[in-house]
């Protein structure tokens, strides 16, 4: 067992069904299909293997749940863009993963549960990212769900616990995140063609929250959930979480390559396939003074957080 | 052809441990039982509805939320099995729906005439949510009506309790005059609780009863304030005061069934019958029903 788990890629990916089921009807939603394809792409490339999914399409009351059903079989259909069309999927699960995730999970605190049912529903956000990241199953996956009433500290914990069991168990992961920018579509049906993002301010939020994944700055990211969550969330849920749970789960630093490869209004939300990469260089300014204090230790060393 | 009407309006909560502890054929878990308050109100409304003559069951479901409009059932029939995404544990329902279809694209046209953005649903893989099982299973368990089933378009989420109030009342009242020109008899359900904050565990055995409670006293007065006023026929007071309900308990009634069904109804002032409450998880659930009939509307609790 290592005491860090080897983060291969993180990816911050929409939830909308547009990419999968309709990419020839807007261009845009064309051009986060071909982002899709080349994340899917550099997956096959690397030697990971497991793919983390962190799902905000899945919403969970008691604790967290955590899919752990080796083979789940269903046809999905979304419950607003059901006229796109049907969602069939055969998914291969790390139930090994899983199972030990919910046990880090209780060790730090956390109410967890894993789930394994025949005809489970699992979301739209995470068949569409499985489908089009992992479309042969070539390595197996776990989906761990929302939890409405969770907040800060809750979702970083429950990063802390996803790291715990891929260094216990030696995994070499893709951790993905399924989420827009902004979240506020339309609530009219539009002619693809016209789709836009919803509002200038949602816009330059997202083009401001692009330009700090560009430059790998996850953990600034997560420090700002609160203000993009006031500014540019629709208020479905307590608090913009994935953010948390992705910077807590990648290392809680801003060491990274960041790369948006591709940014698109879906239904007027602002999605967008975001790829960060471990790096290995130099820190450069985008050291992190925030120490995730659980002793006090005297001075920090700040250049060294982050480092590889 | 004779005028249709609205029949009965229930409310009528839908937490799948009522159809857990009743130990239907089509649920696969098995329970010991549990939240008897409510499965016995439950039982009781459902023998007055062997008693009254009607030919579909209409139900506006907070669990298939739609944020394009509102959406209606376009399928004569459904089967499938429903497995609740939040208490997977309790609720795996093996379902065969039939569906009025022209009676939903009635409702589906007149709430477009009226400026409600609307879609009929028409992908046959799709799967009805658990609001709607649990709710119309608990109300006939026979299954022997047809349902339409509507979304809960998220205008709470999307504008604020005021403007879900607004939108749901243009719905219920488009909705009235769809089923007064089918010559039908509906009898309508608004699916949810009243509060509905929840505990975040869940005791071993999920039918401990000694575990079970409202998650806080707060929750109860505004349920049992609420209950109150729905026993002195004040719906239009409901209804105005139902976003600072919502605001203060995180009500499911955001999802907009209630205002729906009241302003369906015509804003009933005579008194509601109350079958039963009791907390599920923590949540508040009230079983009531809006009989227009006097002669057979009776006070139960």
């Amino acid at each position: 067992m290592s005491e860090e788990p080897e983060i291969v890629m993180g990816l911050y990916v929409p939830p909308h069904p547009h990419p999968l089921l309709a990419p020839d009807q807007n261009e845009g939603w064309g051009r986060l299909r071909e982002a899709y394809d080349t994340c899917r792409q550099r997956i096959e490339e690397s030697d990971a293997d497991l793919i983390l999914i962190y799902s905000t399409t899945w919403p969970s009351i008691i604790g967290h749940q955590i899919q752990a059903h080796p083979k789940p079989v269903f046809t999905h259909v979304d419950d607003d863009f059901h006229f796109l069309g049907s969602m069939p999927y055969e998914f291969r699960m790390d139930t090994e993963y899983a199972e030990s995730f919910k046990d880090a999970c209780e060790e730090r605190g956390l109410q967890a549960r894993t789930v394994s049912y025949d005809g489970f529903p699992i979301d739209t956000g995470s068949i569409v990212a499985l489908k089009l990241l992992n479309p042969e199953n070539r390595i197996p996956a776990c989906i761990v769900s929302s939890n409405v009433y969770s907040n800060r500290a809750e979702q970083i914990v429950l990063g802390k616990a996803a790291r715990d069991a891929m260094a216990k168990l030696g995994k070499k992961a893709v951790v993905v995140v399924v989420a827009s920018l902004s979240n506020r579509m339309f609530t009219e049906h539009i002619d693809p063609a016209e789709d836009r993002i919803h509002s200038a301010k949602d816009d330059e939020w997202n083009q401001k929250i692009l330009e700090f994944f560009a430059d790998g700055r996850l953990e600034d990211i997560s420090q700002l959930s609160r203000d993009i969550q006031s500014q540019i969330r629709v208020s479905k849920v307590v608090a913009y979480k994935p953010a948390w749970w992705m910077a807590a789960t990648m290392g809680q630093h801003n060491n990274y390559h960041g790369e948006v490869l591709a940014y698109e209004a879906l239904h007027g939300a602002g999605g967008a396939v975001i790829q960060l990469t471990p790096a290995k260089g130099s820190i450069g300014d985008k050291e992190f003074d925030e120490d995730d204090v659980e002793f006090y230790h005297g001075d920090r060393h700040v250049l060294d957080k982050g480092s590889l | 052809m004779a005028k249709g009407e609205i029949v009965l309006g229930c409310l009528a909560p839908h937490p799948p441990h009522v159809v857990y502890a009743e130990n239907p054929e089509q649920n696969e878990p098995f329970s010991e039982g549990g939240w008897e308050a409510l499965r016995w109100g439950y039982n009781m409304l459902a023998r007055k509805l062997k008693e009254i003559e009607y030919d579909c069951m209409v139900i506006l479901t907070p669990h298939w939320q739609t944020y394009v409009g509102t959406h209606f059932l376009g399928l004569e029939r459904f089967q499938n099995i429903s497995v609740d995404p939040i208490f997977p544990n309790l609720f795996r329902f093996h379902h065969d729906i039939k569906v009025d279809v022209e009676l939903a694209e009635k409702m589906c046209e007149a709430a477009s005439e009226s400026g409600i953005i609307t879609k009929m649903m028409r992908n046959p893989d799709f799967r009805v949510d658990y609001g709607t099982i649990v709710s119309c299973h608990m109300l006939n368990p026979d299954w022997d009506k047809p349902v339409v089933t509507i979304s809960s378009n998220r205008s709470t989420h999307y504008y604020s309790n005021e403007v879900m109030n607004e939108q749901s009342i243009a719905l219920g009242e488009a909705v009235r005059k769809a089923i007064e020109d089918s010559g039908k008899k509906v009898v309508l359900i608004a699916s949810h609780s009243l509060s509905h904050r929840h505990f975040v565990t869940e005791a071993p055995l999920p039918e401990d009863m000694s575990r079970e409670h409202i998650y806080n006293h707060s929750q109860y007065v505004w349920d049992m304030k609420v209950i109150e006023m729905m026993r002195e026929g004040k719906m239009k007071e409901v209804i105005d005061i139902l976003p600072e309900m919502i605001e203060q308990t995180m009500a499911e009634a955001e999802g907009g069934g209630l205002t729906w069904m009241m302003a369906a109804m015509g804003m009933p002032d005579y008194p509601a019958e109350i079958y039963g409450y009791q907390s599920v998880i923590g949540t508040g659930n009230a079983i009531a029903a809006w009989d227009p009939n006097a002669e057979t509307r009776a006070i139960v609790m």
